[in-house]
């Protein structure tokens, strides 16, 4: 729309026609108070914070509801407007509790910060405030009535913002009450987004309240580990006796992918940190055949002296690696480094829930064709086949409905299952569970390949028809599926895809080459000459055994030893224990998962909220991941990789190339806690080294995988800085894959599992056992 | 039974049928009924505005607004069905005069919306009664039931081949549903909360369409005057306040009741005259000239003409016309208090400063009216008052704000009267607890 | 389209099938379903809620959340007739809070309350719209004005022999 010019305060002022003056002015640096008006949600003005005089108008106006137009003059913070805000901050604390010293929003509450502002500090109220009981709506969500102002923020969010519609407003006047759907209790997704928008403490997070003061803690802005979505959270942590404990999950920082979005895992499953069966010492087994805590020295000794004999008996093909989901970039890539550079084997694998390797190939050459999680927020059009965001891909399902709602994007959903994000479709069909391949060859125009009704006729028409489309696509399609997919989306005029995999860095760990047949930036293991240049030594050009084959090998003897990190394939796929029974089986965890049961070596992990680096979500944005929480005797799966190395006589400064004229890390690995013992640079100094880098830096091996892997060649900065950079796809390089196995197992997690670390978060557990949570779509939208 | 009551000065003209029978359609045809509807159709919608500001005719629900105007905002086209909405939800205390309508003359109802809807190109009205207005919701369906038997209602209106439907619609307690635009909220199978504004009703209305909104007073005169013509229905009344309206006389009066007066009546006259004057010969203390939510005037302030104008002028405002006279008997804290409780109860509870301020100034002036208050207590009822004014998201703040300023600038000697302990001077008032909560 | 199961008698049923049609919008008919569904069963009871739900298509914490709303709509159930004494200022000018005192003294109970016998209910009100006809009571739907203590007894009586037939 055109721009018009009006003044504020008496400066000049220009926004484009129709912007609320609220936004105009918070824009150009001007604060207008306000309790209800939320951006993006529904227009209330029922606080009247917001007032201003214009001039013209016979009474104050509220500015959330006034839209800017041309030569209009607007005073702000008049002595009539100040009172009129002190008035309205007088009266909601007139039956507000003031117990402001044990309320959890205490410090970090609008209320408070409205009442500094304006002076009502002068108790005119004498009368008895009305008192009820606080309730506990769910495990995580409670609330305090008296606190409520009543700015319909928790109401709004929750029906307009999750479709949830679990909360709503009972009674009038004063006798008015936000109240839950069940009574009284809730049954919703227990995203705890009403407890976030709540300006005061009248909703409180059940695992946060009455635990501290919001100044005693540190707030570190890092990524969730759960989902694939990758949304960056808040975390509220403080130093304990053991380490540094994370006490609060939230979303402070709007500033991420994931907008205003966070979900129930990301807010409360951070628990798993804390969980009681977390393992603080090595562990190994014992002529009695019982694991049993050793010193981290002796571990890693034992350890590496177990590998080197093993490699120098029987070569890399008798062992096998199997990364994580859930590590770093730069750990998955280290990982690889040292099977492929350091154990000379190509046997390494992972749990692939997507098949990136298959996406990476259509889309190879095809610049600009993979859509970033920001994408789904403008995108005009989407195309969702397969998946069920709403249990698999929250901030995906968040920023869809999102942009059906602001923006009328059109939504098309092609599933075999009744998912929710159907509320929000302009078309949907229904296909065979099986149906996907033959469905995509009849988008693509295969009249035979699908015998649909009418309705997919016409779904095909209105898709074919759109000028710009996203479309994002679950592990339903593989292999050829996908490029026939792609194929399909390249005949449109503009077309962008999303491969929809299923945790925080199952991307990373394929695009970082946790693969037995692909290098990092799916380069084929025969075509290693750079790496093999970069590493300073030979690697095996045979691809080698994918995970299956390895626990084959395994069975049949031909495996001796296994390293495993942050994974538990034992439980994932099944394996018979016995399988591993004459295998040397390392294992990195934070817990004595089924596959560390087995293991002759375990050393405990920290987890991605206890380290730094880099994650890639399953859209290929790239982030930040900053240090948190800490716990004694865990160590990052980057440090135990780099100290292994280092006892196997292998240089570690070749693994980790800290010397080489790296970039300095900014202090990220350093963590929140800035009286934290630097355990680095204690080793560094003891190894005559220079204190300046330390190898277990990560933002070394970030250096050496952006000279390897192009597509991670972005602006670093903007990175450190806590943004999300897309990756450049286009300049991944890969070969043909045609009959390629590609061993996709869905993880197939709902939005209250998490893998096996969801089994180790209490209070997840906790919410499932609770029969507050919405498996089902509700049955009908209010309108 | 509701029933008008009579005096020589009364002019019949909204309530030219009551008393003969004219919910009967029959009788009503007989009555001349219908044949306004008849001639709307034939003037065509341009006319039948143009006799409508003519008529000078001014709402009757409380504001005021010039109905010919009103109508006039309606966009032509619409992409979206237009409504008419009868506003008969009546629950401003001290006014009882829609009743009357419903229960006497149901058809001038229907007959007022049709022609409106020709006015604007609607096709559909609907007449949202009070829930406790039950019987009278039984007269209203039989009427348009009738009204559809005689082709009246329905696709082809008077044999026009124009389309009119109408409904009956029933609310369940609900003062605040009276607000235009709480009102369309109801009708929507919703909770009585007020639409922010802009949009106006006119161009974004009921199911998003464009709506007139008017009181059943209002309505239920236009067929009259498009029978009369504006003009000569203009004249009735004073400048700029067209005609009759129906006032409501309560309180201490000889004879309260509902008359039919021209606009501009001089309320001494009314009070003395018309009502029949104060029972036993006490002295007049103070009257509120429109309905509870009208500042008080004072005995020396009524020598005024009953028009919106007029009254507004007095500081006071025509509002629904409920005329409740006090005499001096009565305790005005006492009184202040009876309004503002009213208030605290219907409040919608949407904004701060009217669910706050109406709960807070329920109980400041029950605790002065008890006689605990202190000296501060009548200013901070004060400031809380003028705070409100103005600041609320619906006229309801207002409404409780602008009689509690008054009583207190007005009569501030008697709520100094009840301070420090002693307690409510006046003997006869009853120190019955406040249970509406 | 009739709603298969219901708790309602077949008359009120086929009303209710009528009412969502005669809108635009179904939701438009929740309010007067309510009213009519608690002049049946006496109080908006859970199943009521739930299916009124059903018939207007909307979600059973939205039919609470508007039932609430309306003074007249409760949850519980009350005696047969439900005596609505209007204090507001033109009924408390005339005797208002006299004849509310009056009937609690009467029948023995307060405001909200019910007899033993289960015959009457006593509730204080807003105004009623009986204004210039003041004092002004409600018994259920029906009207008496301008009462004083002794008509009052009258009507009581009149309902209490209704109850008894
Ligand atoms: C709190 C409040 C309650 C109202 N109650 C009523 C009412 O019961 N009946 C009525 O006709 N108008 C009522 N009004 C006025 C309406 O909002 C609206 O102005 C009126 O129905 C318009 O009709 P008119 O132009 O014919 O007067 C009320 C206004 C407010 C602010
Ligand atoms: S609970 Fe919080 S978010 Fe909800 S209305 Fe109350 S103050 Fe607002
Ligand atoms: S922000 Fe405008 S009224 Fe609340």
């Amino acid at each position: 729309m055109a721009d018009v010019t009006f003044t504020v305060d008496g400066k000049k002022l220009t926004a484009p026609a129709g912007t609320l003056l609220i936004e105009a002015c918070r824009k150009a640096g001007i604060e207008i108070p306000a309790f209800c008006y939320y951006p993006n949600l529904s227009l209330q003005a029922a606080c009247r914070m917001c007032v201003v005089r214009i001039e013209k108008m016979p009474k104050l106006q509220t500015a959330c509801t006034t839209v800017v137009t041309e030569g209009m003059a607007v005073t702000t913070e008049s002595d009539e407007v100040k009172q009129s805000r002190k008035a309205m901050v007088e009266l909601v604390l007139g039956n507000h509790p003031l117990d402001c010293p044990v309320c959890d929003a205490g410090g970090e509450c609008e209320l408070q910060d409205m009442t500094f502002t304006y002076g009502a500090h002068e108790s005119r109220y004498v009368e008895i405030k009305q008192h009820r009981d606080e309730q506990q709506w769910s495990p995580v969500v409670f609330f305090d009535r008296p606190r409520c102002i009543m700015c319909y923020r928790c109401v709004r969010v929750c029906a307009e913002g999750m479709d949830v519609w679990a909360l709503a407003v009972d009674n009038r006047g004063v006798s008015s009450v936000i109240a839950p759907n069940e009574g009284d209790s809730l049954l919703c997704e227990q995203c705890g987004m009403c407890i976030d928008i709540c300006p005061v403490g009248a909703l409180t997070s059940g695992t946060y309240r009455y635990k501290t003061r919001p100044w005693e803690m540190n707030h570190v802005g890092t990524i969730c580990t759960h989902c694939g979505d990758g949304c960056k959270t808040t975390l509220g942590v403080r130093p304990v006796n053991d380490g540094v404990e994370i006490i609060r999950g939230d979303n402070r920082d709007k500033s991420g992918i994931n907008g205003d979005f966070l979900c129930v895992k990301g807010r409360y499953a951070f628990d798993f940190a804390h969980h009681e069966g977390r393992l603080t010492k090595p562990l190994v087994r014992q002529t009695d055949g019982k694991l049993a805590p050793v010193s981290w020295e002796h571990a890693i000794d034992f350890t590496a002296k177990k590998l080197r004999e093993i490699r120098d008996t029987r070569g890399g093909n008798a062992i096998g690696v199997i990364g994580s989901n859930r590590t770093t970039n730069e750990e998955a890539y280290l990982l690889q480094k040292f099977a492929r550079s350091v154990l000379g084997t190509n046997n390494i694998d992972h749990h692939r829930t997507a098949d990136y390797t298959a996406f990476a190939a259509a889309l190879k050459d095809k610049p600009g064709r993979e859509a970033s999680l920001r994408d789904f927020a403008s995108a005009r059009a989407i195309l969702l086949l397969g998946n069920d965001p709403t249990n698999q891909h929250p901030g995906l399902a968040w920023q869809i409905r999102t942009n059906v709602r602001l923006n009328r994007a059109r939504l098309y959903v092609a599933n075999h299952e009744d998912v929710r994000l159907r509320r929000q479709a302009r078309a949907s069909v229904i296909l065979p569970s099986d149906g996907y391949a033959s469905f995509v060859s009849y988008l693509g125009g295969n009249d035979g390949a699908f015998r649909g009704s009418d309705l997919t006729a016409s779904f095909r028409d209105v898709i074919r028809k759109e000028e710009s489309l996203l479309i994002a696509f679950g592990s339903e399609l593989r292999g050829r599926d996908i490029q026939a997919l792609v194929d399909f989306g390249l005949s449109l005029p503009n077309t962008k895809f999303a491969c929809l995999g299923d945790y925080v860095n199952s991307r990373g760990a394929a695009d970082m080459g946790l693969l037995p047949d692909l290098l990092p930036g799916y380069i084929p293991v025969s075509a290693s000459t750079q790496f093999a240049e970069e590493y300073g030594s030979a690697l095996p050009a045979q691809a080698g055994l994918d995970l299956i084959q390895m626990f084959d090998a395994a069975g049949q003897g031909d495996l001796a030893a296994l390293y495993i990190v942050g994974a538990n394939p034992v439980s994932r796929y099944g394996i018979d224990p016995s399988a591993l029974k004459n295998t040397f089986l390392v294992v990195q965890d934070m817990f004595l998962t089924e596959t560390a049961a087995l293991a002759d070596v375990v050393f405990p992990a920290a987890n991605l909220y206890e380290k730094a680096g880099t994650v890639t979500n399953t859209y290929g944005d790239l982030q930040l991941v900053k240090k948190a929480s800490d716990r004694a005797g865990v160590r990052t799966d980057f440090e135990i990789v780099v100290r292994v190395v280092d006892k196997m006589g292998a240089d570690p400064k070749k693994l980790v190339p800290f010397g080489k004229g790296v970039r300095a890390d900014f202090g990220q690995s350093r963590g929140a806690e800035t009286g934290e013992a630097d355990r680095h640079a204690v080793w560094l100094v003891a190894n005559h080294l220079e204190p300046k880098l330390s190898p277990f830096d990560p933002f070394a091996v970030f250096d050496e995988i952006q000279r390897l892997v192009p597509a991670y060649n972005v602006p670093r900065l903007n990175l450190l800085l806590g943004n999300d950079e897309h990756l450049k796809s286009e300049l991944v390089q890969i070969e043909s894959v045609a009959g390629r196995r590609d061993l996709v197992l869905p993880a197939n997690d709902v939005l209250y599992t998490s893998g096996t670390l969801g089994r180790y978060s209490a209070k997840l557990e906790e919410v499932v056992a609770s029969a507050t949570i919405l498996m089902k779509p509700a049955e009908t939208a209010a309108d | 039974m509701a029933y008008l009551t009579t005096h020589p000065d009364v002019v019949p003209v909204v309530s030219y049928r009551f008393g003969k029978g004219a919910t009967n359609i029959d009788r009503y045809i007989e009555l001349d009924g219908y044949k306004a509807a008849r001639k709307a159709i034939e003037m065509g919608p341009e006319a039948v505005i143009a006799e409508m500001k003519a008529s000078n005719l001014r709402g009757r629900g409380g504001a005021g607004f010039p109905t010919g105007m009103k109508w006039s905002f309606v966009p032509k086209q619409s992409e979206k069905p237009k409504y008419i909405l009868v506003n008969g939800d009546e629950s401003e205390p001290a006014t009882c005069k829609d009743r009357l309508i419903f229960e006497h003359d149901p058809h001038s109802v229907i007959e007022g919306v049709i022609i409106a809807g020709l006015a604007v190109g609607a096709k559909m009205g609907f007449i949202y009664l009070r829930g406790e207005y039950r019987y009278l919701l039984n007269i209203m369906e039989k009427a348009i039931e009738d009204a559809y038997a005689k082709g009246f209602l329905g696709k082809n209106i008077f044999g026009s081949g124009i389309e009119f439907e109408a409904v009956s619609h029933t609310g369940a307690g609900a003062y605040e549903v009276g607000e235009e635009s709480a009102l369309m909220e109801s009708l929507e199978g919703k909770r009585g909360i007020p639409r922010i504004r802009p949009p106006f009703p006119a161009v974004v209305g009921l199911y998003g369409g464009p709506t007139v909104i008017n009181n059943a007073e209002t309505l239920a005169t236009v067929p009259h005057i498009i029978r009369m013509g504006g003009a000569e229905y203009a004249k009735i009344g004073t400048e700029r306040n067209g005609g009759t309206r129906l006032f409501c006389l309560s309180g201490h009066l000889e004879k309260p009741g509902v008359y039919e007066l021209p606009m501009g009546y001089n309320l001494k006259r009314m009070i003395y005259e018309v009502g029949g004057g104060i029972p036993g010969g006490r002295k007049l203390k103070a009257v509120v000239p429109g309905g509870s939510s009208t500042p008080v005037l004072l005995p020396e302030e009524i020598d005024i003409g009953m028009d919106f104008d007029q009254v507004g002028k007095a500081g006071s405002m025509l509002g629904s016309g409920g005329v409740v006279v006090l005499d001096e008997t009565v305790c005005m804290v006492e009184f202040a208090l009876r309004t503002m409780r009213f208030y605290q109860h219907e409040s919608c509870g949407w904004c701060i400063p009217c669910r706050e301020g109406t709960d807070w100034l329920k109980k400041s002036l029950t605790r002065v009216h008890a006689g605990g208050g202190v000296d501060k207590d009548i200013d901070n009822i004060q400031y809380l008052a003028e705070n409100m004014l103005g600041r609320t998201f619906c006229p309801l703040g207002d409404a409780a704000a602008m009689p509690t300023i008054a009583f207190v600038k007005k009569f501030r000697k008697e709520f100094e009267d009840h301070l420090d302990g002693k307690g409510c001077p006046y003997k006869h008032s009853l120190q019955h607890e406040a249970v509406l909560a | 389209m009739a709603t298969e199961t219901t708790i309602f008698s077949p008359e009120l049923a086929a009303r209710f099938d009528k009412l969502v049609t005669l809108y635009p919008v179904r939701r438009s008919a929740l309010v007067p379903m309510l009213l009519y569904a608690q002049d049946e069963v006496g109080y908006i009871s859970k199943a009521v809620v739930a299916e009124v739900a059903r018939r207007v298509g909307v979600l059973e914490n939205d039919v609470v959340s508007v039932l609430s709303y309306y003074s007249m709509l409760r949850t519980q159930p009350i005696g047969k007739f439900n005596v609505q004494v209007c204090t507001n200022i033109c009924c408390m000018l005339r005797g208002g809070n006299e004849l509310f005192e009056h009937c609690k003294k009467r029948l023995g109970i307060g405001h909200k309350g019910t007899t033993a016998d289960g015959v009457f209910s006593l509730e204080e009100v807003e105004c009623i719209g009986a204004c210039s006809w003041a004092p002004a009571v409600q018994v259920n739907y029906d009207f008496h004005e301008n009462l004083t203590p002794e008509s009052m007894d009258k009507v009581l009586e009149e309902y209490r022999e209704k109850a008894q037939k």
